[in-house]
């Protein structure tokens, strides 16, 4: 009664081919990741030093540290956030807690999303366009920042979003049919519970512009700047530019150090990414409901 | 006594709903619907599920204004006023306490949610809020079972305790309409008798509807019941006819003795 039928034993031969088949594929993505991170690690580990990271490129470029382009990249990034973070929660927070669903909604909607599609060489030609030449910033760390900025923005939308999303409706009318205004509720009850799941999307994209490279090319990254830029309006260095610049344009390069650059501007993704999943986890253990 | 009442009757009306219709986006929900509530009553609403209940419940306190597609005809009086007239709607929300169908503890402690409204009210003297809570906590018979812990989260605290806490937070402002909506869907029985001995003594202070999904809950509560069927008032009565086989509809009729809904 219990043995199996041919039917049985024809299932299971095909669920252990499919099963096979999902395993394998797997590998064949965490792969890629395995190589790169081995192949750096062992090129470039040894170029990693406290002189290569404090230092300035010195000789051509072709020896030295890396401190400007590092501290160029944070320069970007963090004046990035400063644009695309409030704007960014703001725009959010009205399309879904205030905004009714009509027409225009749902073409702003899917316009964002559209624009979290758009290649980054067109985004940093139209900061080129915006920012550069129409608002005269020159090419300047503020330009840059602001290409980067306005990268950003879907997809802090998007994130944000979501987690107000997240947020159980059934708290919202709680609060109105106790007399508090939408502000008041989006404020004491919807933003403390999507803050952790907000942050996470914010610096996930951190990381990602972190690593753009044709956004700031054309708007204000420098092939080379011996010094450390003094004010918004001036250009700078950054890893991702360095990296194309050592690997492609210099020569007589030791093969460390493109390694080296790349190791760096990967560990600080992957520390992004660290911090980004920490929140996830302090967010799920602090769930309120 | 019935829908309507006469003379000195209409100086103790805390509601007075005359040709009541709602609609969501076009789709009728409650038709045409008269009738009023009187100080200190309790007055039920019993009817199967799509029938218009919680519409008009939603109608009264004006969420309208805040639920997308959502929309009202006719005339609503509270206390004398008309609430589509009504300049401050957060205000006419703060005099009319709600309790939903299931239980929701805001994410906040269990003091901070039944300080919530005194708070958004304007009121931040910390022996004033103590005071509030307490009195909220005790009126709701919650008190002596979460005294020791208000600190702790409020949706930590079991099913028929939420539901507690709820009405405790509903009467933090002092409403002088309390509406349950079929407040012991997700409460065990125990806890709805306990409930319900809370609503028999709050009668004393203010007036309450009681939408309910147990005709019995009305039977045993309710002064007045009107039942709703398909979007339509059937009728209002006294609790004791509609429940003795003297309704004048029909359908009131089989429905409170079980043979549909």
């Amino acid at each position: 009664m219990f043995s199996k039928t041919s039917q049985n034993v024809r299932n299971d031969r095909i669920e252990g081919r499919w099963r096979t088949l999902f395993l394998v594929m797997t590998a064949l993505l965490i792969l890629p990741v395995v190589i790169i991170l081995t192949l750096l690690i062992i090129r470039g580990g040894p170029a990693i030093t406290w002189e290569f990271i404090s230092g300035f490129p010195i000789k051509g470029m072709t020896q030295g540290g890396i401190f400007p382009a590092l501290m160029g990249t944070i320069f970007l990034v963090s004046l990035g956030l400063v644009f695309s973070v409030p704007l960014g929660i703001a725009a959010a927070i009205y399309l879904s807690e205030y905004a009714s669903d009509n027409k225009l909604t749902r073409i702003i909607n899917l316009a964002i999303i559209n624009l979290a599609g758009v290649p980054s060489i067109v985004h940093a030609l139209f900061g080129l366009g915006a920012f550069v030449l129409f608002m005269e910033f020159g090419t300047s760390i503020l330009a840059a920042s602001l290409t980067l900025a306005i990268m950003a923005l879907p997809v802090v939308i998007v994130a944000t979003k979501e987690s107000l999303e997240a947020v159980p409706y059934a708290f919202r009318e709680a609060c109105w049919s106790l007399g508090a205004t939408k502000w008041q509720t989006i404020r004491k009850i919807v933003l403390p519970n999507a803050v952790s799941g907000i942050l996470t999307g914010v610096i996930l994209e951190v990381s990602r512009t972190a690593g753009e490279t044709a956004p700031i090319m054309f708007t204000g990254a420098a092939f080379f700047l011996p010094f450390l830029p003094e004010s918004v309006y001036d250009q700078t260095m950054a890893l991702s530019l360095h990296l194309f610049v050592v690997a492609t344009q210099v020569p007589n390069v030791p093969e460390s150090l493109p390694y080296g650059v790349a190791l760096l501007l990967i560990m600080l993704v992957l520390l992004m990414n660290a911090l980004s999943i920490g929140f996830r986890v302090r967010f799920r253990s602090k769930k309120k409901w | 006594m019935n829908g309507t009442l006469q003379g000195s009757a209409q100086d103790s009306l805390i509601l007075d709903v005359s040709d009541l219709s709602v609609a969501y986006g076009g789709k009728t929900a409650l038709r045409n619907v008269t009738l009023n509530v009187v100080k200190n009553e309790i007055f039920g609403i019993i009817g199967p599920s799509g029938s218009g209940k919680t519409s008009f419940l939603k109608a009264i306190n004006r969420m309208d204004a805040m639920t997308p597609g959502m929309s009202t005809t006719g005339n609503i009086r509270f206390q004398g006023y008309d609430t589509a007239k009504w300049r401050n709607l957060y205000s006419l929300r703060r005099r009319i306490g709600v309790v939903f169908p299931l239980p929701t503890g805001l994410p906040l402690s269990i003091y901070e949610n039944v300080a919530f409204t005194p708070k958004i009210a304007g009121i931040h003297r910390k022996l004033e809020l103590d005071a509030i809570v307490e009195k909220s906590l005790r009126r709701a018979a919650l008190w002596d079972e979460v005294k020791d812990r208000l600190s702790s989260l409020g949706s930590l605290l079991s099913g028929g305790q939420q539901q507690r806490l709820t009405i405790a937070r509903a009467l933090s402002q002092d409403p002088d309409l309390l509406m349950l909506d079929e407040f012991s869907i997700a409460v065990d029985p125990v806890t709805t008798m306990r409930i319900e001995e809370v609503l028999r003594e709050l009668k004393n202070e203010i007036t309450i509807i009681l939408v309910t999904n147990l005709v019995q809950q009305a039977e045993r509560l309710a002064d007045r019941t009107s039942f709703f069927l398909n979007g339509e008032m059937v009728e209002v009565g006294r609790t004791v006819d509609i429940f003795n086989g003297k309704a004048s509809d029909s359908r009131t009729t089989d429905y409170v003795e079980g043979r549909f809904g």
